[in-house]
């Protein structure tokens, strides 16, 4: 559905997406992930055919974006970032008129009309003026108008953003419930959102891609990385600490002692707590505490996109 | 094709959509029907071989609210679009930018052609209120309006012109009002210096819409001013979209 091949934009001398690469295929969600200014919208705008790319191609549905710009967005539904609506027009007026600038027919503007008041919960406010609706209705009609046309893709720039979090609920089941139809790319910062509604992550750094995995994926890495904390009376720590550091898979170890007790910050890439509760057993430490923190995906996302380029 | 008359339709609509239409629709009669009166009260004081039409059109006064409505008139059309972010999900429509570009210069014309309507009424009413003819001929009414729509034509391309390079609309109804009258007040220049150099006087002759309106509203039709604003008019659109396709590009 999506190929983008070395896509790169440069705004001067700063590049905001660096020779990016992948591929979504039909009927996936996508979820872009990725600090401010990481250049998820860059990215998105230049696939919704709004940006020019410096370099590089990508196709949509088989048109490339900037040749056959005009097939690209008939398959196209973007919704950009803070939905950016003209205020003067009634909620209907504006998505029969968006619906006709994207080449509905005629006849069937009324029934798509219905439809996307209908999956958006929008008919109650279907004649009011736009300039009026709250936030949430306005992410809405942004949401139907990305639909009006039944395009293949949809490409949602933080759909979710400013909204309470019923609102968040709805528009995350409205997501959900649109994988039959749509394939679907959306950024956003909410990274429990990314593992609820999305088959795949793409978190972007500095304009470079740095991970492209399923939600599933990156949980078993996640499940098998983490730091253990364990605290020990040991009679003799530091025979205790080399006896640690000989357990496999301990990565590194930090130690740090309070009168009798000593307390080991353990990293690890499996999950040791048994070996260490054996082994404490074995050698007849009294332990008072023994615990796993498991990595979340907030923290990988932190360490990615905080790593410093060398 | 049907893309540019939903885009069309749309761009009428929000005129009418907007208090400013009315406002400047309103002032415009207001200040248009004074003119005209002082045009026949000024036919009444004295013997004169002008007519009525001759009179309103051929008015230096006619121009003032005549300069200012374009700015006013255009000065919303891209920049609002900017400003908005709208421009955004124009353009990641179907629509190509010629589209976009022409739909917005029709719009702001059938406005503009809305505004003058009215004022045929004028002409009427002194037929009706007198007895007597506003004209002498019909090619005079002709010329007249003609002439209008062709300076109209000009005048509201420059608009879209410096509507088309800013998102604020204060900078954009300044710098269209600016280029309006530096082409406006060039004519101004023979009756400041009337004895200036010929082959100069013919220049700004060719250039001047005073001098225009005063032959078409007699119902001369020169040909001419016809190319001249056609052609400046096709200029200025042509330099208009790629302004509009220009910005996307640098950004």
């Amino acid at each position: 559905m999506i190929k983008v091949q070395n896509l790169t934009k440069r705004y001067g001398s700063v590049t905001a997406v660096n020779e990016i690469q992948f591929e979504v295929g039909k009927g996936e969600i996508v979820g872009f992930l990725g600090p401010n200014g990481a250049g998820k919208s860059t990215t998105m705008r230049m696939l919704s055919c709004y940006l020019p790319p410096t370099s590089g191609t990508a196709e949509i549905a088989g048109y490339d974006i900037f040749r056959d710009s005009l097939r690209a967005r008939e398959h196209i539904g973007y919704m950009p970032e803070n939905v950016p609506l003209p205020q003067d027009m009634r909620v209907d007026e504006y998505l029969r008129f968006r619906a006709a600038l994207k080449g509905v027919p005629g006849r069937r503007i009324k029934e798509r009309l219905a439809d996307v008041c209908e999956l958006c919960n929008l008919t109650d406010v279907s004649r009011k003026l736009i300039g009026a609706l709250s936030k949430g209705y306005r992410q809405r009609v942004g949401l139907a108008d990305a639909m009006i046309h039944e395009p293949e893709l949809l490409i949602l720039d933080e759909p979710t953003i400013g909204l309470d979090p019923n609102q968040i609920r709805q528009v995350r089941d409205l997501i959900r419930n649109l994988r039959r139809h749509h394939t679907i790319l959306l950024s956003t910062h909410i990274l429990s959102e990314v593992e609820m509604t999305c088959t795949r992550v793409i978190i972007i750094n500095k304009g470079r891609i740095e991970v492209s995995d399923t939600p599933e994926n990156l949980r078993s890495r996640l499940t098998k990385e983490g730091e253990i904390l364990f605290e020990v009376n040991a009679s003799d720590p530091a025979a205790a600490t080399a006896k640690i550091k000989t357990l496999p898979h301990v990565k590194s170890l930090n130690s740090h002692r309070t009168q009798d007790w000593t307390r080991y910050l353990i990293q690890a890439d499996e999950d040791l707590r048994e070996d260490l509760h054996n082994l404490a057993v074995r050698e007849n430490w009294r332990v008072r505490e023994l615990t796993r923190r498991v990595a979340t995906l907030e923290q990988i996302f932190a360490e990615i996109t905080h790593k410093e380029d060398i | 094709m049907r893309r540019f008359f939903t885009l069309l339709k749309r761009e009428i609509r929000h005129y009418f959509h907007q208090p400013l239409a009315y406002i400047v629709l309103f002032c415009f009669l207001l200040i248009n029907g004074f003119i005209f009166q002082l045009g026949v009260g000024a036919l009444n004081r004295a013997v004169s071989q002008t007519t009525v039409i001759e009179a309103f059109f051929d008015s230096i006064l006619l121009w003032f609210p005549f300069l200012l409505t374009f700015p006013l008139v255009t000065m919303r059309l891209f920049s609002e679009e900017y400003k908005l972010g709208t421009i955004e999900t124009l353009m990641t429509a179907p629509v190509g930018d010629l589209a976009v570009v022409l739909s917005k210069y029709f719009g702001a014309l059938a406005f503009y052609l809305v505004l003058w309507v009215p004022t045929f009424l004028y002409f009427v009413i002194f037929h009706v209120v007198t007895g007597q003819a506003a004209a002498q001929s019909f090619s005079q009414y002709l010329g007249s309006y003609l002439l209008l729509l062709l300076v109209g034509m000009f005048y509201l391309s420059i608009g879209c012109l410096a509507s088309s390079l800013t998102s604020n609309q204060i900078v954009a109804a300044v710098v269209s009002f600016a280029l309006i009258c530096l082409m406006f007040f060039l004519s101004v220049v023979t009756f400041v210096f009337p004895s200036a150099d010929r082959f100069l006087g013919d220049i700004v002759y060719y250039f001047s819409t005073i001098e225009h309106m005063a032959d078409f509203s007699q119902g001369v039709f020169d040909s001419r001013p016809i190319v001249l604003y056609v052609s400046l008019t096709l200029f200025t659109l042509f330099l208009t979209f790629h302004i509009f396709q220009h910005r996307r590009w640098r950004s």
